[in-house]
C-alpha cells in the first residue's frame, strides 16, 4: 500500500490503534449535537462530522469512515467520496504544524511559489513533490513536526503572499523571512 | 382537463408546439418528438444527476408582461425569450410555454466541446476494447466530435484491470464519470458500493476498500456503462460485438421470464443481455440468469437418438418407432408421463395429446419452488408453470407416480425434459422399468437407463411460447441450430403421437399454437405472431 509505505518513509508511528476505539462519551455527544442540526436529512451532517473527527483525531482512519457512515445510515463509500474530494481531509497523520501557502492569483504573482519552496527547504522537505490531496497527508518531515502544502485563496489578497501556519495567518511573506518564521516555530 | 390525473403542458420543440405530461424530463419530450439528444449520464430508469453535459439544448421561456402574463404572438402561442446559455435537457422538466431547440449552431458547438473534454483523458484503446461497436463515446465521436485532438499534455493515468467484483473488471481510464453504475447500484440494486474518489481529472470510480461489486444484478452496470469502463469477465475479449447476431427471446431460468437478447455467432451463444420490457423486467436481469447459458454448448448435450441394444447411429425413424411400438397397447395404469414446466406451451400441449393417445392419467410436471429475491428472481424456478397449469398438466400427482414406479406398479415411463432422479425416482427403480423413454437436450441420471433417448432442442434453439408467473404470454425465438441430430421438441412429440394415434396435420409451430389457442379459452384468437416481442398479458 502506497499510504503505509509513505508513513514508514516519514518515520511516523504507524497507526495500529483504531480511532473508533478511542472515542469518548463527550465526542459522541458532540456528534449527536451536530446531527441534530440537520433534521431533514442526516446525510447533511457528513461534512460537519468529518471536520469534527479530523479536529479530534488529526485525520480520519477507515474505522472513522465506517463509523460516520453507519451513524448517518450511509455506506462507507459515500463518506470516502467526500473525504477524497476535499483536500482539507486526510486519511493519515500530517505534521504537528501544517504550513499552508496560498497559491491563488494574487499570492502567486506576489511570489508565493518562492515562499513555499523556502518553507520546504527550511523544514527539510523536497519542494518539488506534487501533492493532490485525495485523502493523503501533505509532505511531512520525518520527525513529524511539519507539513507544507499549497492551498487556494485564503481571502487576504491585499497582503499577498500569505500563509496559514497552524491556525495563524501570516501576511506579506518575503522569501527571506521564511527561515526566521520557521526558527520561531521550532 | 379536469378529471384527468396527468396535466399536459404545451412545449415548442424545434418550432413545433406539442403536448407532454407535466413533470416529464425535457430530454424525454425531445426524444418522443423524434429528436435525438446525445446523452451519457441520463438513463430513462435512473435519476438525472446532469453531470455529463452532453444533452445541452437551447431553452426558451415565455416572455412575460409586467403583470406576469405571457406575451402571445400572432399565432396565439406564447412568444419565447431564448436563454443565451444552453441547459441540460435531462435535468430540466417541461413546463407550460417552454421552447427548446435541439439543433442549432450553439447546440452543435456545445456537443463538440463536451466531446473534446470527455476525450482529453480517454485512452482511445478502441481496438482492444470490448465496448467498441456499441460504445456511446465512439458513436458520438463520429457524430459530434471534431475528429482530431488538440491535446499536447500527458493523459492522466488511472487504475486499469481493476477486479472490482466477481463478474466485472473496471478500467478507470475509459470511465467518463457518467455515474450510471453508481446510481444503478443505489437506486435499483439497493447495494450502494460504488462511488467516485478524488477530484477533477483524477476522479476515479471505485468500490470501498474491502467491498466488492458482487450483487446478483452487477452485470447490468456493464450494459448501461456507455463506454468500456465496466466489462463482463464472462464476455471479455470473446467476440467483437459487430459480429454478433441478435435474437429477441425470453429468459427461462425462472418464472419471471425476463426479456432478453441472445447474441450468437456461428451457432454459438456468446452472451445474453436484458431487453427492455416495462411489464416484466424493465431494463434489467439477474447475473445468475444471464450467465446461465454455457451449458448449451457443453459436452453433455445429447446429439444422436439412441435405442438400447442398437448400435449408434440410430435413425430418428427407428428410435421413434421403437418408442411407439413399446408404448402401444400398454395399460394406462402401468404407464406414466413426466413432463417439464421448462417446456413451451406448444410442447406441453403435445404432451397432453400424447397422454391422451396413451390414455394415461399419470401425468405431471416437476415443480421447482425456490427462494426468490423479491425482484427479478421468481419464487418459481420453472419458466412455464402457468402454461402447465393452464393445460391441466400440473396435476400434483408426481409423488404418487414416483411411488408407483418404486413399487413396480408403473413399468413404462416417458420423461420429457426432466431428470427422473430429481423427481424422487431411484436409479434402481429406473433400471427395472420395462420401458423408459427420455427426451431432453442434456445427458442426466435418467438417460443412461433409457430404452430410447430422443435428443431435443434447448431454449435458444427453438421457437415457442411460455406464460410467466404473472400470467404474461411471451415468445421464445430461435438463435442457433440444435447440435447434431437433435430436433425440435414439438416435432419429436408430433411424430410420436402420429405413430401412436395417426397423423394430426401439424406442420409448423404456428399450427401447433393455433391448436393450443383453439382448445384453450384463455388464448382465444391468439396466434404466435400476434404475441409480439413484448408478450401479452392474459
Amino acid at each position: 500500500m502506497r499510504r503505509e509505505e509513505k508513513q514508514r518513509n516519514h518515520g511516523m508511528t504507524e497507526m495500529k490503534t483504531r480511532q473508533v476505539e478511542q472515542m469518548t462519551p463527550e465526542f459522541e455527544a458532540d456528534v449527536e449535537e451536530l446531527i441534530s442540526h440537520y433534521p431533514v436529512s442526516k446525510r447533511s451532517a457528513s461534512l460537519p462530522l468529518l471536520h469534527h473527527w479530523q479536529n479530534h483525531f488529526g485525520f480520519v482512519d477507515d474505522t472513522g469512515i465506517e463509523w460516520i457512515a453507519a451513524k448517518l445510515d450511509l455506506t462507507p463509500i459515500n463518506i470516502l467520496e467526500l473525504l477524497t474530494f476535499y483536500p482539507w481531509f486526510r486519511r493519515e497523520a500530517a505534521g504537528k504544524t501544517i504550513i499552508r501557502v496560498c497559491r491563488t492569483l494574487a499570492c502567486a504573482m506576489a511570489g508565493s511559489y518562492d515562499v513555499k519552496e523556502k518553507f520546504c527547504e527550511a523544514v527539510g522537505l523536497d519542494p518539488h513533490v506534487e501533492h493532490h490531496g485525495f485523502g493523503s497527508a501533505p509532505p511531512t518531515t520525518p520527525d513529524g513536526k511539519f507539513s507544507v502544502e499549497f492551498v487556494e485563496c485564503l481571502a487576504c489578497c491585499g497582503s499577498a503572499p500569505v500563509a496559514l501556519i497552524g491556525d495563524d495567518l501570516v501576511e506579506n511573506i518575503k522569501p527571506s523571512d521564511v527561515p526566521a518564521i520557521v526558527k520561531n516555530l521550532k | 382537463m379536469s378529471g384527468t390525473a396527468v396535466t399536459m403542458v404545451n412545449v415548442q420543440v424545434d418550432g413545433e408546439w406539442k403536448q407532454f405530461p407535466k413533470g416529464m424530463r425535457l430530454i424525454e419530450a425531445c426524444m418522443q418528438s423524434g429528436k435525438f439528444i446525445p446523452h451519457y449520464c441520463y438513463h430513462p430508469k435512473l435519476s438525472s444527476p446532469g453531470n455529463c453535459r452532453m444533452c445541452l439544448v437551447e431553452l426558451g421561456m415565455p416572455k412575460m408582461t409586467p403583470d406576469r402574463k405571457s406575451v402571445l404572438g400572432e399565432d396565439g402561442r406564447p412568444e419565447l425569450s431564448w436563454s443565451p446559455r444552453p441547459v441540460i435537457s435531462c435535468a430540466t422538466e417541461v413546463s407550460e410555454g417552454m421552447g427548446v431547440r435541439t439543433s442549432s449552431p450553439l447546440v452543435e458547438e456545445c456537443r463538440n466541446g463536451v466531446m473534446e473534454f470527455l476525450l482529453i483523458n480517454h485512452p482511445l484503446d478502441c481496438p482492444i476494447c470490448d465496448k467498441a461497436g456499441e460504445c456511446r463515446l465512439q458513436e458520438f465521436s463520429v457524430e459530434f466530435g471534431k475528429g482530431e485532438s488538440r491535446l499536447l499534455e500527458e493523459k492522466v493515468k488511472k487504475p486499469k484491470r481493476v477486479d472490482i467484483g466477481e463478474r466485472i473488471v473496471l478500467d478507470d481510464e475509459r470511465c467518463i464519470m457518467c455515474s450510471r453504475c453508481i446510481r444503478f447500484m443505489q437506486e435499483i440494486a439497493k447495494d450502494d458500493v460504488l462511488g467516485f474518489l478524488n477530484r477533477g481529472s483524477h476522479t476515479t470510480l471505485a468500490v470501498y476498500p474491502g467491498k466488492r461489486l458482487d450483487s446478483n444484478y452487477s452485470l447490468n452496470t456493464v450494459d448501461i456503462c456507455p463506454v468500456g469502463a465496466l466489462t463482463s469477465k464472462d464476455f471479455r475479449f470473446k467476440m467483437r460485438v459487430w459480429f454478433l447476431k441478435e435474437t429477441k427471446s425470453i429468459d427461462v431460468t425462472c418464472g419471471t421470464g425476463s426479456n432478453i437478447v441472445i447474441s450468437s455467432r456461428e451457432n454459438i451463444v456468446r452472451r445474453i443481455t436484458p431487453r427492455e420490457n416495462d411489464a416484466v423486467n424493465s431494463c434489467w436481469m439477474p447475473d445468475s440468469h444471464r450467465l446461465n447459458f454455457h451449458y448449451l454448448h457443453s459436452d453433455d448435450r445429447l446429439k444422436e437418438p439412441a435405442v438400447r441394444g442398437l448400435e449408434s447411429p440410430v435413425a430418428w425413424k427407428t428410435a421413434l418407432a421403437t418408442a411407439a411400438e413399446k408404448l402401444r397397447g400398454s395399460r394406462p395404469e402401468e404407464t406414466a408421463v413426466i413432463a417439464s414446466a421448462r417446456m413451451t406451451l406448444e410442447e406441453l400441449f403435445l404432451v397432453r395429446r400424447l397422454a391422451a393417445a396413451l390414455g394415461v392419467r399419470n401425468v405431471d410436471i416437476l415443480p421447482r419452488p425456490q427462494k426468490g429475491d423479491g425482484f427479478l428472481v421468481s419464487d418459481d424456478g420453472n419458466p412455464n408453470t402457468s402454461g402447465a397449469k393452464l393445460l391441466g398438466l400440473a396435476t400434483g400427482r408426481l409423488p404418487e407416480i414416483a411411488q408407483a414406479i418404486e413399487a413396480g406398479r408403473v413399468t413404462k415411463l416417458v420423461v420429457l425434459g426432466e431428470d427422473a432422479a430429481d423427481c424422487g425416482i431411484s436409479e434402481t427403480a429406473l433400471k427395472s422399468l420395462d420401458l423408459l423413454v427420455a427426451m431432453g437436450f442434456l445427458a442426466n441420471k435418467t438417460t443412461p437407463h433409457a430404452t430410447v433417448v430422443l435428443p431435443s432442442s434447448a431454449w435458444a434453439e427453438k421457437r415457442g411460447s411460455m406464460i410467466n408467473v404473472k400470467g404474461r404470454l411471451q415468445r421464445l425465438n430461435q438463435a442457433i441450430q440444435p447440435p447434431g441430430q437433435a430436433r425440435d421438441d414439438w416435432e419429436i412429440l408430433r411424430d410420436l403421437i402420429a405413430l401412436l394415434a395417426g397423423t394430426n396435420g401439424l406442420h409448423s409451430i404456428e399450427e401447433v399454437f393455433r391448436q393450443v389457442a383453439a382448445e384453450t379459452p384463455a388464448l382465444q384468437g391468439l396466434t404466435l405472431s400476434r404475441i409480439g416481442d413484448l408478450g401479452i398479458q392474459l
